[in-house]
């Protein structure tokens, strides 16, 4: 049995208590949701939501199967295995102690094409978008500045091209089956 | 017209002509629109027989059943038997009342938040915010609880929307984009099925509660093909218990040939069932050396336990008889005459130098109906004894909490098969212990006079939880002593204006039980039996099917032997 790291995109209706059924399966299988975004898709009246998940293969396979019976889910993608783009937006609140930090501060944030959205004496607040890996190594080239406050939006998902026959969701096999 | 009205109409549409429910503040609205409506409605003396009933009517109609309930404790009252219709699959339709819409939220008198509730004990649910949804949920609702794997679906109507006045428009159309079951096999997936049970030499079939729908297709595809027959519990009736071809029940209380040809067989279809614990016993063990054919409605069941080597996702009505035009009649005499001499030697027995036993009561009542009637069970002992001793011929006619195990089921479940199939005898099998958890449904059948016989096997403790407690607890009877207070059944009975009669040894029971059904009248038999009778064979929780303790089932030269 193997643990991954899933991100499952999840197209639902939009309609009150969908959210609530979805987590509540993945909370009854004992997954752990890492990150969670729900909006507006291109459809009016259909919303995507986007989860990252970890837990077991087979598990998360017949969670896929039972969020696929909820009647207000119209499809089901794990991006696992596909070949597929991600991103995440996040704001980062750090310190600025003094003005050989501000420098040093601003230089990191240029190299992480990271986005100055307030600037106060002793603070910035920058805004990142990026995959997972750049979030988390920007974090930790501000952390020895002093992070004040960090918010995430959680992962959204796409993957790359719809027509290329070789992108296999699971999707696909759920229909199948 | 007013919501209320709406909802009676929309019913009425959909051919509903009996509800079970209870009134309350939060829907007497319903309750007055019922006042001048043509359907029929049951007053239960708890929510939850209401339910129970509701889900039995479709199990011995193929009708949906539905259930009203108001607010609060009311709707959550319903919970338990909308997850015993959930796990068992079947198609009921519960209709809540609630709160006026301005008040959900507000912690209002009688106010639960119903909708969150139900969600995970509902194959769908719905909270009706807008008055003019009212006609399409409901029709969404009776699809949805009816087509593909049934299942419950509860409806919650805030107060103030039965009130309003509206347009009502019953021309609805269903808006369900994400809800299509695969009702057709896939012709490649058949294809395979077929190559696999031609291969076998040993093939067995399993049906479940699934085959309740397809009794007519499992008896040509099993005379077509010749293949052995294990029907689950959920499954009894799919397939006549009597048939030649049948092997009786499988699992922790199944029979000794339905076990033996399990971890023998050497290919396995699986149709309409999901591999429940109670009947593969350990994973490892079962089947093990079989080619695995899961035929089912839900994809989610494929794989989910038992891993399938030929997945087909489709309606047993559709499949089976594609899969037989590809099959022909399978020679197999070696496997029967193994399975034949297992049947031989291992038939049902149990001993009868002590005390009246609950197996011959439940006897009794089979030979004295022909098995011609609808069979309810409560849960416990009695139940795997009535599904052994008692099986019924007809699909649609034992009754049974499989899934869930719900103690007080089997009373009002058998309220439900009476308006299900009127004129038809009701027998209710129940402990001493289960029949007192929803005793009150009395009232409703006297009500009603309904040719309910409930057999009460009054072995005076919780004979299940006493049987493991005597092989897996050191003998520590914890708290299954009912004995010592149990009401005068009898007197109960009569109480509530029923026949009532305590019966306690063999020749009175053998008199009266033919006797008492013959007057096609309410009555409750309470059957005073020997207390520490178990149920054999037993594979012990967490043991393989092969595992089984035999007990009284071991072959007499056996038990000799062992003696010496």
């Amino acid at each position: 049995m193997s643990i991954h790291k899933h991100v499952v995109s999840v197209t639902v209706r939009d309609r009150p208590g969908v959210l609530v059924r979805i987590a509540g399966l993945f909370a009854r299988r004992g997954f752990n949701i890492e990150s969670l975004s729900v909006a507006q898709s291109e459809a009016s009246g259909i919303s995507r939501t986007t989860f990252v998940v970890a837990g077991e293969d087979d598990t998360l396979e017949q969670v896929e199967k039972q969020l696929q019976k909820l009647v207000n889910v119209i499809k089901v993608v794990d991006h696992t295995g596909a070949a597929f783009v991600d991103r995440e937006l996040m704001l980062l609140k750090v310190s600025v102690n003094t003005p050989e930090d501000r420098v040093e501060i601003r230089q990191i944030a240029q190299d992480f094409r990271a986005r100055i959205v307030d600037v106060h004496r002793d603070v910035l607040i920058f805004e990142v978008t990026g995959d997972e890996g750049k979030m988390n190594a920007f974090i930790e080239s501000m952390q020895p500045f002093g992070i004040i406050e960090l918010v995430r939006t959680g992962r959204i998902a796409m993957t790359r091209s719809a027509a290329d026959p070789k992108v296999k969701s699971r999707t696909a096999k759920v229909r199948a089956a | 017209m007013k919501g209320a009205e709406a909802i009676l109409k929309a019913l009425e549409r959909e051919g509903v002509n009996v509800v079970f429910g209870h009134p309350g503040g939060a829907i007497m609205p319903v309750y007055d629109a019922l006042y001048d409506s043509p359907i029929k409605h049951v007053l239960v003396r708890h929510e939850q027989a209401g339910a129970h009933a509701a889900d039995a009517y479709y199990r011995a109609s193929g009708k949906v059943g539905v259930a009203f309930a108001t607010s609060g404790p009311g709707a959550t009252n319903l919970v338990t038997g909308l997850a015993t219709a959930m796990m068992d699959s079947s198609a009921v339709v519960a209709i809540t009342g609630n709160v006026p819409l301005g008040l959900i939220g507000t912690d209002a008198f009688q106010e639960a938040d119903v909708y969150g509730i139900t969600g995970p004990v509902t194959k769908h649910n719905y909270l009706v915010k807008d008055v003019n949804d009212l006609p399409r949920i409901i029709k969404e609702a009776f699809h949805i609880a009816s087509t593909g794997r049934p299942g419950p679906v509860l409806i919650d109507v805030p107060k103030d929307i039965q009130q309003q006045e509206f347009d009502a428009s019953f021309d609805v159309e269903l808006d369900l984009p994400g809800y299509k079951p695969t009702v057709i096999g896939h012709a490649g997936q058949i294809k395979k099925a077929a190559e696999a049970i031609l291969q076998a030499k040993k093939p067995v079939l399993m049906v479940g509660g699934g085959g309740q729908v397809a009794a007519a297709e499992i008896m040509e595809f099993v005379e077509h093909s010749n293949i052995p027959v294990i029907t689950t519990l959920m499954g009894i009736g799919a397939y006549p218990a009597g048939a030649e071809n049948a092997l009786g029940m499988p699992g922790m209380h199944g029979t000794v040939t339905a076990n033996r040809a399990i971890t023998n067989c050497d290919l396995l279809i699986g149709a309409g069932l999901r591999f429940d614990d109670r009947v593969t016993g350990r994973i490892s063990r079962f089947a093990p050396n079989a080619t695995v054919v899961h035929i089912d409605i839900d994809p989610a069941e494929i794989s989910k336990l038992v891993k399938a080597h030929v997945p087909v996702v489709g309606d047993l009505r559709d499949v089976l008889p594609r899969l037989q035009d590809k099959l022909e009649h399978l020679e197999i005499d070696d496997w029967w005459q193994q399975l034949n001499a297992w049947k031989a030697q291992y038939p049902e027995r149990y001993k009868k130098d002590k005390p009246l036993v609950s197996q011959e009561v439940i006897e009794m009542f089979r030979e004295a109906t022909g098995g011609d009637c609808v069979v309810t069970t409560e849960v416990g002992q009695h139940q795997m004894f009535a599904a052994r001793l008692f099986p019924t011929s007809h699909p649609r006619t034992f009754l049974t909490s499989g899934g869930l195990g719900t103690m007080g089921f089997g009373l009002p479940a058998a309220i439900g098969a009476a308006f299900a199939r009127p004129g038809e005898p009701v027998v209710c099998i129940a402990g001493d212990g289960s029949v007192q958890m929803n005793i009150q449904e009395l009232a409703t059948i006297y009500k009603h006079q309904l040719p309910i016989v409930i057999a009460i096997t009054n072995n005076g403790v919780l004979g299940m939880v006493r049987q493991w407690q005597e092989m897996f607890h050191a003998k520590r009877y914890s708290e299954v002593y009912l004995a010592d207070s149990n009401p005068d059944f009898a007197k109960l009975a009569e109480a509530y204006g029923l026949d009532g009669y305590n019966i306690f040894d063999r020749k009175e029971a053998a008199r009266l039980i033919p006797e008492v059904l013959a007057k096609g009248k309410p009555a409750v038999m309470n059957f005073l039996v020997y207390e520490a009778e178990k149920v054999f064979p037993m594979v012990p929780a967490g043991a393989g099917v092969d595992q089984m303790l035999l007990g009284d089932q071991e072959p007499e030269e056996a038990v000799a032997e062992e003696s010496v």
